[in-house]
Formats: structure tokens, sequence, C-alpha cells
């Protein structure tokens, strides 16, 4: 039973109708209390996905096509007051730099509260009972205390342990947590993703996951899906998309990661850059970095094909078979 | 052999006042502003010729009268025409905060820049006194002045030059500080540029935006307190006068004749909008240089 | 707020308490002419004049005179005026209340205005909302305050009887009273600052709206009155009070001519009547009861931008 499903989505610029829309046609489900990763690199749209779902996108950009279906209820389509119930309260978000992400003139113990003062109807004695409840549970020792920070008395680490304390405050059935390691340093990393996946256990909780970093990807989530230049290019379960990814993009990507042990080996880049928002191609989005490209079939709009059940895939030449990307055995 | 000249292939740097300048035409606020201005400089200046009648005749007969097709804007209570009287004192409405800013200039900018470029305990010391000075609330400040110098348009005037003194070294100190960080100003000592050189190649550019910012606000400022002190009589004398000063006739008479306040008025209002307005377009010009 | 940043902001008004003292006292000195001869008048004669000077001090070294003018002040003694003889601090707190009155209620008139209509505009952003206050305040702050009260008898005073002409009534005389005799001087006061402070809190507010938190607030659920009463204000005003000190001293100033214009025998009065009765003792008494007063409001608000920015209080 699929928590979210996102069907066809398009966010255009205002004000821009020719131009191609910065997220095409993007579609993915997320299964209650699994989680899923969106991937893809700085530019590819997940962020804006993300925040496309609580509707949450900056004034200039709208979403001009698709259904995003959160518990039977079209997001898209759905009253601010409706929207209002979602957000904070069935579902909760993480966001990517919690130092700038926190009210810097609120207590923490006030802002992990907020929700369920709006969604609950808890005054402020008892939301405050709550978060140091949570506060725990997300490993902030001295809770109590901690309850009358302020964020720029946390550390970087902390704070996100504090966002996803306020995150998960009226138990949610989805988190969607941007990038939520991105500005930590490494071992915090490891950290807030462990925490992060003993909340999912422990609540049942369905997660939305959105990283450019694989190595987070392979430990944490059941299913993948991979973006590119807006478009979503290939979708499965996490283990078929590592051992045996169908995309050229998605094989590039696996391909770039520096292995240990084999030092003085080049490193495989993709060659060319993303192209920017403006700029992109008709058709198949990685044309012009794909080694396989084939002029003319490449150039029409490329439909999602599943060549294998449970594992789609953006490309015509892959998904029709006529090009396989797995090695040799 | 041919010798190749090296000049021509660097890129000669246009001046950077001119450009700015160029940037600030394209703003239709600017151009309105300064176009106001310009032509209030030529009221000024030919107002014998521009203005209809002797704006110190007295028609005792035509008192506080209505605008009319004889006095477009009245006559006040002597019967002299208020158009008249509005342009002969187009004058003192430019010269009178040119007086106070220069004095602003001349005390706070040598100041601002000593303490901004040699710090130590002369710039503790300016900036204790600046603090001092500017805890006084303005006018009353220029009052005590003026009750020492004694009543007049140039006393009152350089009275609130003193005020806003400190308020002009504030500006340019911090401008000077930024600009001495910098790493350039340790290149020029390295090669052996003296102080004075320093200062005026290189400082003086880099503070000239905020410094020509707060200049022209202080501007229109110094222009709404010379209508202050006139008012109370203790700016411009008898038997000059400013509009300020034709305010106060107004509002003694404005039982019978309410609406002559609104001739003055809304000449200082128009003036200390397009000093502002110039001032807020130098502002957000150099903003959007520095950020694009 | 700790305890040392409160002693050293203490410190810092008591240093520029100090400094405008002697800068008052200093100003005194420049008079033209002799002290003495001022006070003694046109009718003395050389020997009154020498006996003046010797009971005022004034052939004393000027560091002594400087102290001993410190210490009585210190002791609460301004002088006597040389125009009634009455002591300078009875002088001052008989008007005080009149310009206190209108002072506070300017300063009122001017943050509610102020904030407010900057954050409406601030949210609006863009629209005819955000343009009519933008124009209004630019309009505002070009505007002549006295002017501005003119303008304003004409509808209420001049042409109808709507609201009391000069004057001030104080509070004793009933609320009612007092207010229908403040508001319009108050009002005209107060606008130049409240536009202002309109266009600071637009563009602080317009900074907090397009900042992170904002948009995590609004994730949880936050909207209209909760986010703004809740995030935005807090976090808007914080810019805005750092100025607040400022226009009160602005306010102080200003109140000068609006008493002027609406009769109201206030501070300003006393220190315009002073002046053209070369009356130096209360001008000097005014200049520094008003510096008093700023550093004491600023100190205040000082106080007031710790409690709103928490990371200034560690």
């Amino acid at each position: 039973m699929n928590i979210l499903s996102v069907r066809d989505l398009t966010i255009d610029l205002i004000g821009k109708p020719g131009q191609p829309g910065l997220v095409e046609n993007v579609s993915f489900d997320v299964p209650a209390g699994r989680s899923v990763a969106l991937i893809g690199e700085s530019g590819c749209g997940k962020t804006l996905t993300s925040m496309a779902i609580l509707r949450l996108l900056p004034p200039e950009m709208r979403i001009s096509r698709g259904e995003i279906i959160f518990d039977g209820l079209d997001l898209v389509t759905a009253s601010p007051r409706e929207l209002r119930a979602v957000r904070g309260g069935p579902v909760g978000m993480v966001f990517q730099e919690p130092m700038s992400s926190l009210d810097p003139t609120m207590t923490v113990g006030d802002q992990i509260g907020e929700a369920r003062r709006l969604h609950l109807g808890e005054s402020r004695a008892q939301a405050r009972a709550k978060a140091r409840e949570l506060l725990d549970r997300v490993g902030i020792a001295n809770a109590a205390r901690r309850l009358d920070s302020y964020p720029f008395e946390l550390s970087g680490g902390m704070q996100q342990r504090v966002m996803i304390a306020a995150a998960i405050a009226c138990d949610p059935k989805l988190v969607i947590a941007d990038e939520p390691t991105t500005a930590l340093d490494v071992t915090i990393q490891a950290e807030i993703l462990e925490l992060l996946r003993s909340l999912q256990q422990e609540m049942g909780l369905a997660v939305l996951l959105v990283t450019h970093d694989l190595g987070v990807v392979a430990d944490f989530c059941d299913e993948v899906v991979v973006m590119y230049a807006g478009h979503v290019v290939e979708r499965a379960a996490a283990q078929p998309v590592f051992a045996n990814s169908m995309h050229p993009y998605t094989r590039a990507l696996l391909d770039s990661i520096p292995q240990a042990g084999r030092a003085r080996m080049p490193l495989k880049a993709i060659a060319g850059r993303v192209p920017p928002a403006g700029e992109f191609p008709t058709g198949c989005r990685f044309q012009p970095r794909c080694a396989h490209a084939v002029p003319g079939l490449c150039d029409e709009p490329q439909a999602e094909l599943e060549p294998e059940p449970g594992h789609r895939c953006r490309c015509v030449r892959v998904g029709t078979r006529e090009l396989s990307l797995q090695e040799a055995p | 052999m041919a010798t190749t000249t090296i000049a021509a292939a660097v890129p000669l740097r246009r001046p950077r006042r001119a450009t700015l300048l160029r940037v600030l035409l394209r703003r239709p606020s600017f151009v309105v502003a300064a176009s106001f201005l310009l032509l209030l400089v030529v009221v000024a200046v030919f107002a014998p010729v521009i203005a209809p009648y002797d704006p110190n005749k007295q028609v005792l007969a035509d008192r506080l009268q209505g605008p009319s097709a004889q006095h477009w804007l009245g006559t006040d209570d002597l019967g002299r025409d208020v158009l008249s009287r509005l342009i002969h004192a187009a004058d003192l409405a430019l010269l009178a905060p040119l007086i106070s800013v220069g004095v602003a200039i001349l005390i706070g900018v040598p100041t601002g820049l000593w303490a901004g470029l040699r710090r130590g305990w002369v710039d503790a010391v300016f900036s204790r006194i600046a603090d001092a000075l500017l805890s006084l609330p303005g006018l009353a400040f220029a009052l005590a002045i003026v009750a020492v110098l004694g009543p007049g348009l140039v006393n009152a005037m350089v009275a609130m030059g003193i005020v806003f003194a400190p308020n002009l070294f504030r500006v340019v100190r911090g401008a000077a500080l930024a600009v001495a960080e910098e790493s350039y100003i340790e290149s020029a000592r390295a090669i052996g540029c003296s102080t004075a050189r320093i200062v005026w190649v290189h400082v003086l550019p880099n503070i000239a935006a905020p410094f020509l910012v707060q200049t022209t606000i202080l501007m229109g400022v110094a222009l709404l307190a010379e209508a202050s002190l006139s008012f109370l009589g203790l700016g411009v004398q008898p038997p000059d006068s400013s509009w300020g000063s034709m305010l106060e006739v107004a509002y003694q008479n404005q039982y019978r004749a309410p609406f002559a306040v609104l001739p003055a008025g809304t000449a200082l209002v128009l003036t200390v909008l397009a000093f502002n307005t110039i001032g807020d377009c130098i502002r957000d010009a150099v903003a959007r240089r520095r950020s694009a | 707020m700790s305890t040392t940043v409160i002693v050293r902001r203490l410190g810092g008004g008591v240093l520029v308490l100090w400094m405008v003292s002697v800068i008052t006292f200093a100003l005194i000195q420049l008079l033209p002419g002799d002290a003495a001869e001022a006070i003694a008048g046109d009718y003395a004669t050389p020997e009154d004049v020498e006996r003046i000077r010797r009971e005022m001090g004034f052939d004393r070294p000027v560091v002594e005179q400087y102290v001993r003018w410190l210490l009585q002040v210190l002791s609460g003694d301004l002088g006597n005026s040389l125009y009634s003889g009455r002591p300078v601090t009875d002088l001052i707190f008989e008007v005080a209340p009149a310009t206190i009155s209108l002072t506070c209620v300017a300063i009122v008139i001017a943050v509610v205005l102020g904030v407010t209509f900057g954050i409406i505009a601030a949210i609006r952003q863009g629209s005819w909302v955000d343009r009519a206050v933008t124009s209004l305040a630019t309009f505002g702050i070009a505007m002549p305050n006295f002017w501005l009260l003119m303008l304003l008898l004409l509808p209420f005073t001049v042409m109808n009887n709507w609201l009391p002409a000069t004057g001030y009534a104080p509070m004793s005389r009933g609320f009612g009273t007092w207010l229908s005799h403040i508001i319009l001087p108050a009002t005209a006061l107060g606008l130049a600052s409240a536009a202002e402070l309109a266009r600071h809190a637009r563009g602080s507010a317009a900074d907090v709206l397009a900042r992170p938190y904002i948009r995590t607030a609004r994730a949880r659920g936050a909207t209209g009155s909760w986010l703004i009463s809740r995030h935005v204000l807090r976090n808007a005003a914080i810019p805005v009070v750092t100025v607040l000190g400022l226009h009160v001293g602005r306010l102080l100033g200003g109140s000068i001519v609006i008493e002027s214009v609406a009769g109201i025998a206030g501070l300003g009065t006393l220190a315009i009547n002073a002046l053209l009765q070369r009356d130096y003792v209360t001008v000097q008494g005014f200049v520094l009861f008003s510096a008093v007063v700023v550093v004491v409001v600023n100190l205040i608000v000082d106080l007031l931008y710790g409690w709103l920015n928490p990371k200034v209080r560690a």
C-alpha cells in the first residue's frame, strides 16, 4: 500500500510557458513503512520535487501538472485547510541546513512542540512535555534543560536531531528528509542516519530520503528513484539498482564512485555538465553525455518502460532491450 | 623586426564615476528628482526674471487672497504675492542645506578618515565624542548652539552642521575602516605610496558611495531643520524669508486663510523628496553593482 | 541579559553623559560677551558686575568652575533661571509631563503604525498594498512634521470643531480630554518616524520571510497570524529596535516645533523662550535633561534588544 504516490509531476517557472519544465513527468511511489531514496546530482530537481509534495515551492514556481496522492488525498488540488492539516501532522519534513532552518529566536522546546499545538491543540505545557520525550528519543542528553536552549547553542548534529524530533512530533506516517546530512560532518552523518533508521523501524514510518550520496542510499533505503535534469531516469528496489543498473546515467554514476583499494587508477568522471534549467535538450536529457546515444531515437521524448518487473527505466534503447549494459558474465 | 605595442592589448578602465552616473540615469525616479533640483537651481538663479511680482511689495488691500488669475498661489497677510515669494526663497532652500552639509563635511570627513584609517586612541576619542553628540536630540543641540551664536540663518545652519557632523563622521569612519582592511592598501604602502596618495587614489573613491548617499539625505534633513528653525524665528530673520518662515506666516493666519499653508509646505516636501530619492537611487545603484 | 553586559552599557551611558556635560559647559563658556555682565543686566554698575563675578565664581579657573558646576548638577541643582530666578529643575519638571506625553504617544503611534504596515507590505510584496505603503512612507519621510500638524488641524480644528486647537490637558482632567488634546500633535510628530519605521520593517520582514526557518514553520502547518506573531514579528523587530533609540532622540527634537504649533507648554517651549530671553542657565539645563532622557531611553532600548535577540544575551 503506497502512502505517497506521485504521478506525472511537472514543475514550471511562472511566466515562462515555453520553457521545458524544471521537473517533468516525475512519478514514483513511497510504500507505507518503507524508505525510498530520491537521488541525483545538484540541480536534478530532487529538492524541488520534495518541496512540491507539501506545496512549499518558492512563489515563482508552480505545479503545472500531475498528482501527489498522500493517503488518498491529492495534495495538488487540496484546499489550504487540508494542506495545513497534512503539513507537520501526518507528514513531517526535515530540511538540509539545520542552522538556518530553525528559528533563531525560539527555544528548541517550543519549536518541537509547535506542530502538536497546531495539530493537536495542545497547550504550551503539554507540548513541552512531549518535546522533552522527543529530545530523549532522538538522543539529546539533558533533555529537560535543552528545552530552553536556542538553536545557536547547539552543534550541527544536535540541531538536526531537533529538526527530526519536530518532524516526528505528531507521529507522522511519512517523513520527507531533504539531504539531512549534507551539511554535517561525516561522523555525525552516520549517527543521524542511524537515528532515522531506528525511528523508521520503531514507528513504522515511511521515509523519503533526498540525497546525492550513494553510500547513504546503499545502507539505508529499500527503494531507489534516480533523477537527472528534472526527469526520473530509473527506479527500482535498492539491490537491483546497485547490482544491475539499467540507465546509462545510473551506471555512470555508480562507476564514478571512488573505490578503496584501487589506488592510482583514474577516476571515472561523466563527461560534460548537467544542463542548466533553460537549456534542457528535447527528448532524453542525458543524451549529450551518454556514451550510447543514438541520434533520432534519443531525440524523442523517452517514455518510462519496465524491462524487468519492478525495475523501471526511462531509456528507449534499454527499455526495449536493444541495449544492455550488463557486463558479460 | 616589428615591435608590438602592449598598450593596445590592455583594456582601459573607465572612470568609476562616469559609470555610476550612467546607471543612475537609467532610473526614472532619479531623472525626475535630479531634473526637479536642476529646475530649482534655475528658478533660484533667475528668480528676479521669473517671478511675476516683487516679493516684498505689500498691497494691503489684497491681503490673504486665495489663488486667482492675478496671484496663482494667492497673497499673504501683507498682500504680497505668494508665488513670487516662493520663487525668491528658492535660493535659500538650496543654500541653507549646503551650508550645514558643508560644515558637516568639513568637520566629519577629515576626522572620520583619520579615525578609520589611523585607528588607535584618536579613533577612540573621536568615536566617544561622536557618541556623546549623537545622544543629544538634534534640534535641542542646535538650539543650544544658536543660543550661543545668536539667531540667524547662517548661525542656525552652522549649528545644524555641527549636529550632522558626528553622523557623517560615523559613515566615513565605517567606510574607511572597511577599505583599510583591504589588502590593496597594504600593497600600496609596500610599494611606497604616501598616505596622502593612498587616501586620494584608493580610499576616497571607495567611500564615495556611502558618503554621497548620506550627504544627499542630510541635505533633505537640513532643509527640514531650516524650515523648523525659521518657523520658530531662530533661522532666517526678517526682512529675509525662507519657505519655513512663510509657513509661520501662514500658520498665524490659518483661521482666516486655511489653505495658505499649502504652497510653502508643498515646495518643501517636493524638494526634500527629491533629495531623498537621489540618495535612495545612489544607494540602490551601488548595492546592485556590488552584487553584480 | 548578563550583568557584565548591563554594567558595561551603564558605564558607556555614564561616559556619554559625562561628555555631554563637558560639551554643555563648554558651550556656555563660548558665549560672546561676559557672562557676569549678561547676568547683571543692563543697569548694573561695574561694582555689581564684579560682585556677581566673584559670587558666581567666574573669576576662578575654568576647570574649577566645571567641577563645581558638575557637582552641583549631580546633586540635582541645575541652577536658577536668569529670567525668573526660579530653580531650573522646578521649571523643567513643571513642563516635562506635557512633552513626555507627547513623545510617548508619538512613539506608540510610530511603532504600531510603522511596524504593522511594514510587515503587511512585506507579506504582500509586489502588490498594490506594498506599493501604496512604500510610496506613502517615502512621502511621509519628506514632510515637515509641523506642516503635517497644520494640515491635520485644517479639518479637525480650523474648519470644524471636532478637536481642541491648542494646549495640553494633563491626565488629571480625564483620559478623554487628555487624549483629545494630544492626539493630533502626537500623530503629526510620530508619522515621520512611522514612515521610516515602516520602510525599515518592510525590509527586515521581507528578509525574514525569505529565510529557511519560515519554510520549516510552514512545513509544520503554521500559517497566517500564527506564523506572523510567532516567527516573523520577533525576528523582523530585531533590526527595527536598533534604530528605535535614534527615533526617540529625533522625536524629542521634533517635539520642540510641534509644541510651538500646538500651543503646548512643554520643554521645547521652555527652551525657546529661554533662548530668546538669553536665559543660558535654563538652556543648559534643558540640554542636559534631554541628553539624560535620550541616554536612559537608549539603555532601555538596548535591554529590549537583548530580550528580543537571544544571541546577544550570552
